[in-house]
């Protein structure tokens, strides 16, 4: 087994070389993309992965307090988008949004972090309460029927159509110079906005009492009970504070794609996961980190390696290229990035 | 706990409340089915089908519909997920074309369940093997996307049923036009739709000639009818002496499009072919001005970009849009008398709002075309009406009218529908239908 690991292992390596290898030589022959190009593809790929960071963050408190994922989680993600779109509408009847951008998008971010926040913890009274002493099969699957259910749920209140947020103001969508490059507002503004979200949710867990009271029920509940924390309002919290992350998400996907539908949550939700997984489920740095070099890989993955290798049509293997990387990383550490290894009895 | 329940059970019954609402919107009243001729009062008067003393079925076999019974046809369109915008329109068409036609031999026409094509291979064969499940279906009108066609046909003419389209425009459903079957086609597929190889053409004119451009880039999704659009373009646009600089894809669901709008980057186009789908169209007019190199390129959509939820974005606005050409005038369906603005006329009373895409008249056209074949075929022995399926065919492939659309006559590959595209250019996201009727090219072969 371990042979064959190794085999696979360097049989990796030496394709990556190769692909990027064929990439430099085809942009020394000047076929390639451009160095703004290149610019581009690394600045979106970083704006993507804050997103998936944000939302990574939800599934890895809550594996890490409740040891199950929450598939539901993207649908979170979506609720707050959603309703931040109807918010953004008004707005821009009103004329707020042209006037007072800034006042306008704080107001579309507090609603949907509220309406992220809000679903977040219904889902969790209502459905993985009840279950929290049933295998964790169960509530795993229940997520995925309550992730279906807030999908059509949405579909049927608000419409299958995609829903298109008002443009952004003109500032944020030409481009401002930053350490010499020139960058997308938008973009720059996603990730300084979910580089201090992350930074701000570090704090709190480090710092906080309610922080503490979650690190202490992810590592022993019965034990952190004892200590006297109130074990069901620390989970509430834990998913709030998901939630809230979500939210965030969402607005930060509305600055960037401008449009949400029912299904939006869907395949950013699975990208979450595979970030945390990537950076080490129930870890929040790594979480972060995990969101952050996914985006990266399939922003930057199919051009840099995939083109090397000649594969007309590369951007559409991006999924193809992130799920490879994950599968990569798990093969050279089994545990994520930042993951802990766990003893036989965590791992049952 | 039982509060909690309760709220469970309150926001599952809100659920269902809603999608229950929701699937009641697009369903006519059955009390009073809407009608595009009752302005025209031209609608073809129930004749009785052929007496004979004997009936003999074909190889394709036939539909038995005893008397009282009602004759069995099928809707297979996108009327779900966020393409719903696609289907609904079709579906609707064939309702008030069934509602014109009036009874056939004395039997009314039932369209029964609604099927959705999920505009996905998938969506088309999963409904199909239900469709197909059922011997009394005579035919079915859809489906709305050639993907899901192409995964349609092989059982629906195995089950010697026909279908036509409305709005599958991929070449490989029919023909190459030049007397080669295309790699999909099946006995029994017939489209009211133009094939997509005039569209190639159209647009290929449109910018090598109208806009003077000599170099080109298409972007298509992977699926039969965007790939095969794409590659008509590219092959006439070359054979208009353009050079084609790159074929990108993106997938269905993608919304970071940065990286396939850098790998379109290099080769400098000046002119972007997008025969995509929303939202991933909205999402590439989003982004295409982000990326260097990008930013004056000249965006040219298709038939499924001309939709409003497209043309409200602001980014839209300077957008070329080919399609069906819409501009109907006083066409009139010869069979039933309505015109376009008859069949508006009926679609707004009926369900409250405008088509939201340009295949309405299509659809109304290809009901009517099955209806009257049907009309024609069938026979009646002691009170049993039969519809012999191969015979059914066979008329099909002689069909010659005037729809709405233009005049309806099929080759013998199935493409039955006028070749008429016109290139519109979007320039007011705030007023969608002047930007639908703003032609700038026409194109007929």
């Amino acid at each position: 087994m371990d042979t064959f690991l190794w085999i696979v292992r360097v049989g990796a390596i030496i394709l990556l070389i190769w692909g990027v290898a064929g990439t430099v030589v085809q942009g020394l022959s000047g076929q390639g993309p451009t160095g703004e190009a290149w610019r581009d593809l690394v600045v979106a790929g970083i704006a993507q992965g804050a997103m998936y960071g944000l939302i990574a963050l939800g599934y890895s408190m809550v594996y890490g307090v409740l040891g199950f994922i929450n598939f539901a989680h993207g649908e979170v993600f979506m609720s707050g988008g959603m309703v931040g779109f109807f918010v953004a509408n008004y707005l821009w009847e009103v004329r707020l949004w042209e006037t007072n951008f800034v006042l306008a998008i704080l107001l579309v971010l507090l609603s949907s972090i509220l309406t992220s926040t809000l679903v977040a913890v219904i889902v969790e009274r209502i459905a993985y309460r009840p279950l929290r002493a049933s295998p964790r099969l169960i509530p795993l699957i229940t997520s995925i029927g309550i992730s279906f259910f807030l999908q059509y749920t949405f579909a049927g209140l608000f419409g299958v159509a995609v829903k298109n947020y008002p443009p952004p103001p003109d500032s944020l969508r030409s481009r401002v110079s930053l350490l010499g490059l020139e960058i997308e507002g938008s973009k720059l503004l996603v990730i300084v906005v979910a580089v201090a979200t992350m930074v701000g949710l570090y704090l709190f867990v480090e710092k906080t009492r309610t922080g503490r009271s979650i690190r202490a029920v992810a590592e022993d509940k019965e034990i952190a009970a004892l200590m006297g924390i109130d074990v069901n309002r620390t989970i509430v919290a834990t998913f709030a504070v998901g939630g809230a992350m979500a939210g965030v998400a969402g607005t930060l996907w509305a600055l960037l794609f401008r449009g949400v539908s029912f299904i939006t949550g869907f395949l950013p939700g699975i990208k979450a996961f595979t970030a945390a997984v990537l950076g080490g489920i129930g870890n929040l740095p790594g979480a972060m980190a995990g969101g952050v070099l996914l985006g990266l890989f399939e922003g930057v993955g199919p051009q840099l390696v995939l083109a090397g290798f000649g594969i007309p049509g590369v951007s559409q293997l991006k999924d193809v290229v992130a799920f490879t990387a994950l599968v990569l990383v798990l093969i050279f550490k089994p545990t994520g990035l930042f993951g802990e290894r766990l003893s036989a009895e965590d791992r049952a | 706990m039982i509060g909690v329940r309760r709220i469970g059970l309150v926001s599952l019954c809100l659920f269902l409340v809603t999608v229950g609402c929701g699937q009641g919107q697009s369903q006519p009243g059955s009390d009073d089915p809407p009608s595009a001729t009752s302005a025209v009062d031209s609608v073809e008067t129930d004749r009785a089908a052929p007496e004979v003393s004997e009936f003999l079925p074909g190889p394709l076999g036939a539909v038995e519909v005893a008397p009282g019974q009602e004759i069995q046809i099928r809707s297979l369109n996108t009327i779900t997920g966020v393409t719903a915008f696609a289907g609904i329109p079709n579906q609707r068409g064939v309702e008030l074309a069934i509602a014109d036609y009036g009874p056939i031999a004395g039997r009314s026409v039932s369209l029964g369940t609604p099927f959705d094509d999920l505009c996905s291979p998938e969506g088309g064969q999963s409904a199909a093997q239900t469709i197909v499940a059922d011997p009394t279906v005579v035919g079915v009108i859809g489906t709305t996307c050639s993907s899901s066609a192409a995964a349609a046909m092989p059982l629906i003419s195995g089950a010697g049923m026909v279908m036509i389209s409305p709005s599958n425009a991929s070449p490989w459903l029919t023909s190459d036009l030049a007397g080669n079957a295309g790699s999909a086609y099946l006995p029994g597929y017939f489209r009211t739709c133009y094939n997509g190889l005039v569209q190639g053409r159209a647009v290929a004119a449109f910018v090598r000639d109208h806009l003077g451009f000599d170099r080109a880039a298409t972007i298509h999704d992977g699926d039969a009818f965007t790939q095969g659009l794409a590659r008509s373009f590219a092959d006439a646009f070359e054979g208009l002496g353009g050079v084609v600089t790159a074929v990108a894809a993106v997938n269905k669901g993608d919304t970071d499009m940065i990286g396939v709008l850098t790998g379109v980057e290099p080769g400098s186009p000046q002119a972007v072919f997008l025969p995509i789908f929303m939202p991933e169209g909205g999402f590439v007019a989003q982004q295409i001005g982000g990326v260097s190199g990008l930013e004056r390129v000249t965006l040219v959509g298709a038939a499924p970009l001309l939709v409003d939820n497209f043309m409200e974005l602001p980014e839209s606005e300077g957008v070329f849009l080919s399609g069906p050409d819409l501009r109907y005038g006083s066409n009139r369906n010869s069979i039933t008398g309505a015109s376009a603005d008859d069949f508006l006329a009926a679609y707004e009373a009926a369900y409250g709002e405008a088509p939201s895409t340009g295949f309405w008249a299509h659809a109304y056209d290809a009901a009517i075309m099955l209806l009257r074949a049907i009309d024609r075929v069938a026979v009646e022995v002691d009170g049993t009406l039969y519809i012999d399926r191969q015979t059914l065919r066979e008329e099909l492939h002689r069909t010659s009218f005037d729809g709405i659309t233009g005049s309806i006559t099929c080759d013998e590959y199935g493409d039955c529908g006028a070749q008429r595209i016109a290139v519109v250019q979007h320039t007011d996201s705030r007023d969608v239908e002047a930007g639908k009727n703003n032609v700038v090219f026409e194109y007929a072969p």
